[in-house]
């Protein structure tokens, strides 16, 4: 089990690491550079020998080695450098644009889990086949929805049309509930897709026709025996679908107007703040290995073949 | 339950159709027939004779779209098959209860044992946690598991086939049900344990006054088991009656064509002892085949083993599952490097081929599966299937090839018009047939068969074994036969190695072994095979020598 649990570990922080790596080649390989952007714009009234200065004071042109290495000390002692944009730290910047976005993207995740379960299980139970036919194309429609439009539906309905969401001053967590459900809706569309797959080929195994020879009820038979073993396979999705999560944040984010890191990332693009986006593209590495370690190591808990096998090994 | 003279289940003209699109099609015909209080009724069959739907039926667990379009059937006097799923569900597993046939997917793999046996008791009993706990080792106890305690905290991965067929047992027994329904209870299983399960039903009827509904494929089980004899085919009864008598005098066709084709109860028919001479085909000599376990321990699956096979003749590789059977096949096509030993086929030395030579050795040797529906594209018709082999070695006019392919087809008894089909509109025998066509397209000098007619029906199986006899005798094969059926091997081949643990504990012809083995374990494996109450088998066993089983 540890042998396990420390490969996995291990996996994870090369993934960051090659995250760090990749986006410091790309983001270095892009012309021009932030120093030049800010300081070249005529209001700063700065002469070329000032802004060489300030070139050096920046060590922009510095070795690239030397850069990365720089870099990736300062990233490993939790120092993001400085936005060269905004003039303060990426940390103070991050401080503030973090939590809105974890708290749209975690609430995100749960609603979209929660609309994916419900969609399986009623589809599931459904009596009729026309009623199992309707439900089961909702995650279709869903995953076609484009997601501004959907954003804007919901404000033109929800906020416009019927008043129950305020858009103009909104308490904090009102702000959130169209945001969450723009997120949530794409989301949900493949897990519940994969979910209902499951559940279907699970059903047909010969371990339910014994526990329904035993007696056990529907009810029974779909929380004992299927449901368990179809969220497996889904758990796997559900850790790559928090990528999806990330680029859908930076859109809701925009529509929305939210002050979140969707919208940091778009000002620092639009700057080339290089520090900013370095800090940005590690942060969402970091929480989608995160998360990927956790539904791995979630894994041999729900499932006691993998617990052993693992045991074994260790 | 109430002591009757009434019988248990009384099954009355009953009909069942499965829904397809919009068409229904009826796959049982008035289908008749009662069991007795602690009766064994064998419901005998091949694929699609009815035999599962009749008893899916009786326990009311019809596939969605299946149902009972005419009939009645009568547990324990009371009619059910009109009965609500609710009322249906009070009677499942306490009335009447089932032994499924595959152990190996028939428990929850995320729910311990010991859940899985209480789970029954939650059902319907009113027993509070520590009596169901108690209950459930003693049930465990019951059905002979070692440990019950321990057995009850694991999972169902943690035990092998033949246990996991016993704590089924056990949940099927729990509440003492008037009838069980045994659906193929043993066909997953090899065939020592195979005995030993139906031994524990045998025992556990007797004890509990239970009846049995024992469907099965395998004549020679039911020869074995029952206490009467119903003969399905085409969803109708072909014959019923007390199994001493259908199988003394069976009075349908279909009866005697399904047992004079069933090798448990065919009289053997020698074939003809080898003629000294015959050049070798295939030397293994002291092949040993070592694998690394992930823990990095190392595992020895075969130790030992040597054999030598003339041409033209059949070696049969005996053995249950992990007797290293597989590995040695593996290993003679080449598909591994043995630890050490040597393979020679003619002049050649397995082992020391490399690449392209190793790449060209594969046409002298070729193998046919076991199952014909894994083992054939989906997507490639029966032309393209049989033409690949050739298309890997030879340069041949397309012309040449298709006539080649043609002749291949015509010589293992198909009909041309098959070359344009897919497979899935083939049946298990015409599927096998065309993997037998695709081995045989390159003029192989030694096909391996394994497992090759495991899965087919009796009377298919019969029809294969007689046309690769009958190949071997035109074309001069030489077969390699795995098997963990003693029976096929007796029918088929000439010489025959017996695997156990990945040791070679028997090896001669199969004259030798099965009239004078000294090895228990070859004994015991001859014992197994069903079908010794039929009075045929009397006289095709009557040269294996009794002696206790040690």
């Amino acid at each position: 089990m540890t042998r396990y649990v420390i490969g996995r570990i291990g996996q994870a922080l090369l993934v960051l690491w090659a995250a760090f790596t990749l986006s410091f080649i790309l983001l270095q390989a892009m012309p021009g550079d932030a120093v030049l952007i800010k300081f070249l714009n005529p209001e700063f009234g700065l002469s070329a020998d000032q802004v060489a200065d300030i070139r050096a004071a920046y060590a922009v042109d510095s070795n690239i080695v030397v850069q990365y290495g720089n870099t990736l000390v300062n990233f490993l002692r939790g120092d993001f450098g400085y936005s060269l944009q905004a003039g303060v730290p990426v940390s103070a910047q991050l401080a503030t644009n973090l939590p809105p976005t974890l708290r749209l993207a975690g609430l995100g995740f749960l609603a979209a889990t929660l609309l994916a379960v419900f969609i399986a299980f009623l589809s599931s139970m459904a009596p009729f086949a026309w009623l199992r036919n309707a439900i089961q194309s909702l995650p279709s429609l869903f995953i076609s929805v484009p997601v501004f439009w959907l954003a804007i539906m919901l404000i033109q309905i929800f906020s416009f049309r019927f008043r129950l969401v305020s858009v103009i001053n909104p308490g904090p967590w009102e702000s959130l509930v169209l945001p969450v459900a723009t997120l949530a809706v794409p989301i949900a569309a493949p897990l519940a897709q994969i979910l209902i797959r499951n559940i279907d080929e699970i059903r047909t195994r010969p371990f339910v026709a014994v526990a329904r020879a035993k007696g056990a009820s529907e009810t029974r038979l779909l929380w004992r025996h299927v449901a368990r073993n179809a969220i497996l396979p889904t758990l796997t999705i559900a850790g790559v679908l928090f990528g999806e999560l990330i680029a859908g944040a930076v859109v809701t984010e925009t529509v929305f107007g939210l002050n979140g890191i969707g919208g940091l990332t778009e000002k620092a693009v639009g700057n080339q703040d290089l520090s900013v986006l370095q800090a940005v593209v590690v942060i969402s590495a970091a929480a989608f290995v995160t998360i990927n370690l956790a539904v791995d190591l979630a894994y041999p808990l729900l499932d006691p073949r993998l617990r052993n096998r693992s045991g074994a090994a260790a | 339950m109430s002591i009757s003279a009434n019988p248990v289940l009384d099954v009355r003209d009953l009909d069942i159709s499965y829904s397809h699109g919009d068409e229904r099609s009826t796959v049982v015909h008035g289908v008749s027939f009662t069991v007795e209080p602690g009766e064994v009724v064998a419901l005998v069959g091949e694929s699609g004779s009815g035999k599962t739907s009749t008893a899916q039926a009786v326990i009311g667990l019809l596939a969605g779209n299946g149902r009972i379009e005419r009939g009645s059937i009568h547990l324990n006097g009371e009619e059910i098959s009109r009965w609500s799923a609710r009322r249906l569900r009070s009677i499942r597993g306490a009335v009447v209860s089932l032994v499924p046939q595959d152990p190996g997917s028939s428990l929850n793999p995320v729910l311990t044992i010991g859940a899985q046996v209480r789970e029954i008791l939650e059902i319907h009993g009113r027993l509070d946690r520590r009596e169901a706990d108690r209950k459930v080792i003693e049930l465990l106890t019951n059905v002979g598991l070692s440990e019950p305690e321990l057995r009850a905290r694991q999972y169902p991965h943690e035990l092998s086939g033949g246990m996991k067929q016993r704590v089924l047992i056990a949940i099927a027994i729990a509440l003492r049900p008037a009838l069980i329904i045994a659906d193929e209870p043993t066909s997953a299983l090899d065939v020592t344990v195979q005995r030993r399960i139906l031994d524990l039903i045998d025992d556990l009827r007797r004890e509990y006054g239970t009846s049995v509904l024992l469907v099965t494929h395998d004549l020679g089980v039911a020869a074995d088991r029952s206490d009467k004899i119903i003969v399905l085919q085409g969803g109708r009864i072909q014959e019923q009656g007390k199994t001493a008598d259908v199988l003394a005098s069976p009075q349908s066709a279909y009866t005697r064509k399904l047992l004079s084709d069933a090798p448990s109860l065919a009289a053997a028919k020698p074939r003809p002892p080898l003629k000294p001479g015959r050049p070798t085909a295939l030397t293994v000599s002291n092949l040993v085949q070592d694998f690394t376990l992930p823990t990095g321990r190392n595992f020895r699956a075969v130790d030992g083993i040597s054999f030598s096979v003339a041409r033209g003749t059949t070696h049969a590789v005996v053995g249950e599952s992990g007797s290293g059977k597989t590995t040695t096949i593996r290993s003679i096509a080449g598909f591994q490097k043995p630890t050490s030993g040597e393979i020679r086929i003619g002049d050649l030395d397995v082992a020391s081929l490399r690449a392209e030579a190793l790449r060209q050795f594969r046409r002298k040797v070729q193998l046919v599966y076991q199952n014909p529906w894994a083992s054939l594209d989906p997507r490639q018709t029966v032309q393209a299937i049989v033409e690949e082999p050739m298309l890997n070695f030879d340069s041949l006019p397309r012309t040449e090839r298709e006539a080649r392919v043609r002749a291949i087809i015509e010589r293992v008894g198909l009909p041309a018009t098959v070359l344009s089909r897919l497979p899935h509109a083939l049946s298990g025998g015409q599927r096998q047939r065309v993997a037998i066509a695709r081995a045989l397209v390159l003029e192989p000098e030694v096909v391996v068969l394994d497992e090759a007619v495991s899965a087919l029906d009796v009377t298919v199986q019969a029809q294969i074994l007689e046309l690769l006899a009958e190949l071997q005798r035109d074309l001069g094969l030489t077969y390699v036969f795995v098997s963990h059926d003693l029976a096929v091997v007796r029918q088929i081949a000439d010489t025959v190695s017996v695997l156990h643990n990945g040791r070679q504990v028997d090896y001669g012809t199969v004259d030798e072994v099965f009239s004078s083995t000294s090895t228990a374990y070859t004994r015991e494996l001859i014992e197994a095979i069903p079908g010794r109450k039929f009075p045929h088998a009397e006289t095709s066993r009557q040269f294996i020598k009794a002696g206790p089983l040690s």
